[in-house]
């Protein structure tokens, strides 16, 4: 790590922890370690990267969803993925790193995004399975962070949490009618489930004993649960889900264990897994690409608009 | 079936249905990420005009749902203006679009909140409300355009000067419009155009944007049926569902 | 040029009219009226509220995290000015 705990006071480290144990939000004008700074700034603007790379994948469908009613509803989902990333980008500026830079650090890939938006979205049923898993998923987390040590990043996620609360029944709710549906609409939805399960389950990232970030992240409670404990939270909710409409995980191995109280599944491809975070996943280079072309696209849009706000307030210092 | 008024919902309804269909293409791609949001929930409201006109029209025609009325009729049958059909070519097409379009709805909808048809006048009345907002949001946007930098100036004015030409159809009085007109349910044309104008000259002034000459138009309008080129890719897309599997349910 | 998209600004959102503004989060805006419309379109979605007020987040005058101590224990042992801290005669009414 960059910033080593040992160049921190350690008298103000003592503090530090002391206000993390009981449970004392931390805020942006507060002592904190150089070292908790930097996590947060790469957790934080990570998430922020994602809800805003997430969108496209939805936005692939908007314009061919098939009717008022789903399309409205896409609209207003992939909309809250804008604010979603919106809000946490703000969240992020509050370590004392402007927005601008984040984006600059997202488009030279140095920041990343979850993973699991490299994957593509071809058919309707998508749509269902990215917001059934996908969302599914993220809310685990996402409800597990309302409780982070940083002030900030916990009142974002509580926000966030509020609204995405339709998300995800939005996607089942399309699977189940796909379920309800005809022979093609049933295979679609075994087939975008087939391909959008692995991915959501490495959502959680690697096995505890192989993150990197995580034990320190959990000490200052910056993370509240670890990431096998999550992705098994996620299991255990799903599987049901999916049996009830008459889907089955792909996944020979997924049982109940009475004794345990949980589901076991297989292990993940973890070589597919880092894969995909090294940039070879089916879509990196197309959802970067886009992201960059948009910004580049709205560069005279936001010259204009500074342009002009420094012309009245030109005006006002003259008048 | 009062032809004229199934006629007349289905205008109203078609520029809704596709300038929201426009706004939701864009969905990614705003300038900064606070706009995307603005013009999403455009997007949003227009939809939801849309619904609630091809419902009233679902309703006159008794045989279909707003549903096929959006996304299961040929090309002809759509009668949008061909303004709201005009691609996202960038920001800048996409913003005054929507100026002349927000203002047409504006002075449109006021005139039609007090519609001889109670349906209409409802639609009028709520749509009025939200349009107020577009229109408040892409004046704002055309005169930051129009007076931020020297590119933005150059860029906005030859937006204006090359969607000019659709702006024409807004004021065709044919004879469905003119009956309907008589009875006291669609809007007065000859008011319209005098304040759209009056609005668009009070924002191109601020903007310093030069409204330009009206062209000769050739095509056959939009509201009667014909369309521009864009059309047809538009609705390969929108109705790609609904032509793969006519008979599913989504 | 720097490019941040725009400026950062303090949303306060009033729920219901009469009642207290409350800090609903934050935008950025290149100038007021942005800032105004970006805040209803971003934080009023859902119905959240009635009013808006917006504040450039630098014209923020805050406390200090090391004036904490200074600032507000002094108040810690006041309790007369709490109604709780007075003794009332045993059947006295409406006080």
């Amino acid at each position: 790590m960059a910033h080593e705990l040992e160049n921190e006071d350690p008298i103000k480290l003592a503090e530090f922890q002391a206000k993390i144990d009981a449970e004392i939000k931390i805020e942006p004008k507060d002592w904190m370690p150089e070292a908790y700074r930097q996590n947060l700034i790469r957790q934080i603007s990570q998430h922020a990267h994602s809800e805003v790379i997430g969108m496209q994948p939805e936005g692939n469908w908007v314009s061919r969803a098939p009717s008022l009613r789903s399309k409205k509803i896409l609209m207003a989902k992939i909309q809250d993925e804008a604010g979603h990333g919106l809000y946490l980008y703000c969240a992020a500026e509050t370590l004392g790193v402007s927005r601008d830079q984040y984006i600059q650090w997202l488009h030279e890939g140095k920041a990343k995004y979850a993973s699991v938006f490299n994957y593509p979205s071809p058919t309707w049923a998508d749509m269902g399975a990215i917001g059934w898993l996908v969302d599914g998923a993220a809310i685990v987390n996402q409800v597990s962070l309302q409780r982070t040590s940083y002030g900030p990043y916990a009142r974002a996620m509580v926000r966030i949490c509020m609204e995405e609360s339709f998300h995800q029944r939005q996607g089942y709710e399309i699977m189940a009618r796909l379920m309800e549906g005809s022979e093609a609409q049933r295979k679609m939805a075994q087939d975008a489930l087939d391909r959008w399960w692995w991915p959501s389950l490495m959502m959680f990232g690697p096995h505890d004993s192989d993150s990197a970030h995580s034990s320190q992240s959990m000490k200052w409670k910056i993370k509240r649960e670890s990431n096998d404990d999550l992705r098994q939270q996620f299991i255990d909710k799903t599987i049901p889900q999916a049996e009830l409409i008459g889907l089955k995980v792909p996944d020979e191995n997924a049982k109940w264990n009475a004794e345990t109280n949980h589901y076991e599944t297989s292990d993940i491809d973890w070589d597919e897994f880092w894969n995909v975070i090294k940039g070879n996943g089916p879509c990196n280079r197309h959802r970067l690409a886009h992201h960059i072309k948009a910004h580049k696209d709205g560069e005279w849009v936001r010259a204009a608009a500074q342009a002009f706000a420094m012309k009245q307030n030109n005006k006002l210092k003259i008048a | 079936m009062n032809t004229d008024l199934y006629k007349y919902t289905l205008r109203l309804a078609d520029n809704s249905l596709i300038l929201g269909h426009r706004l939701s293409e864009y969905i990614s791609c705003g300038p900064f990420l606070e706009e995307d949001l603005a013009l999403t929930n455009t997007g949003l409201d227009l939809l939801g005009q849309a619904e609630a006109l091809l419902k009233y029209a679902a309703e006159q025609n008794g045989t279909v749902d707003e549903d096929y009325l959006a996304f299961g009729r040929e090309e002809y049958e759509y009668a949008n203006f061909h303004l709201v059909e005009y691609p996202n070519e960038d920001y800048g097409y996409l913003i005054t679009r929507q100026f002349l379009m927000d203002v047409f709805n504006v002075v449109n909808y006021t005139l039609l909140k007090d519609s001889k048809d109670a349906m209409i006048a409802s639609i009028a009345a709520k749509s009025l409300k939200e349009v107020t907002y577009h229109l408040r949001r892409s004046s704002e946007w055309m005169i930051r355009l129009g007076d931020g930098t020297q590119e933005s100036h150059d860029k906005i004015q030859e937006c204006v000067n090359h969607l000019w030409m659709y702006t024409d159809e807004m004021f065709d009085l044919d004879e469905v419009h003119e009956r309907l007109q008589k009875e006291g349910i669609a809007s007065d044309l000859s008011v319209i155009k005098k304040q759209w104008h009056a609005k668009v000259d009070e924002v191109f002034e601020i903007a310093t944007i030069i409204k330009p000459e009206l062209p000769k138009y050739s095509l056959v309008y939009g509201k009667d049926g014909g369309h521009t080129d864009f059309m047809g890719y538009l609705l390969a897309e929108m109705q790609f569902l609904k032509n793969r599997f006519p008979k599913e349910v989504w | 040029m720097e490019d941040n998209q725009g400026t950062l600004w303090e949303v306060f959102i009033q729920p219901k009219a009469g009642r207290p503004y409350k800090h609903a989060g934050s935008l950025h805006a290149y100038d007021k009226s942005m800032a105004m419309e970006a805040a209803r379109d971003l934080y009023t979605r859902r119905g959240e509220g009635s009013a808006l007020w917006l504040v450039k987040a630098e014209d923020i005058v805050a406390s200090q995290p090391e004036d904490m101590e200074a600032f507000f224990d002094p108040a810690n042992d006041k309790a007369y000015r709490h109604p709780t801290f007075y003794t009332m005669p045993e059947g006295s009414k409406h006080i």
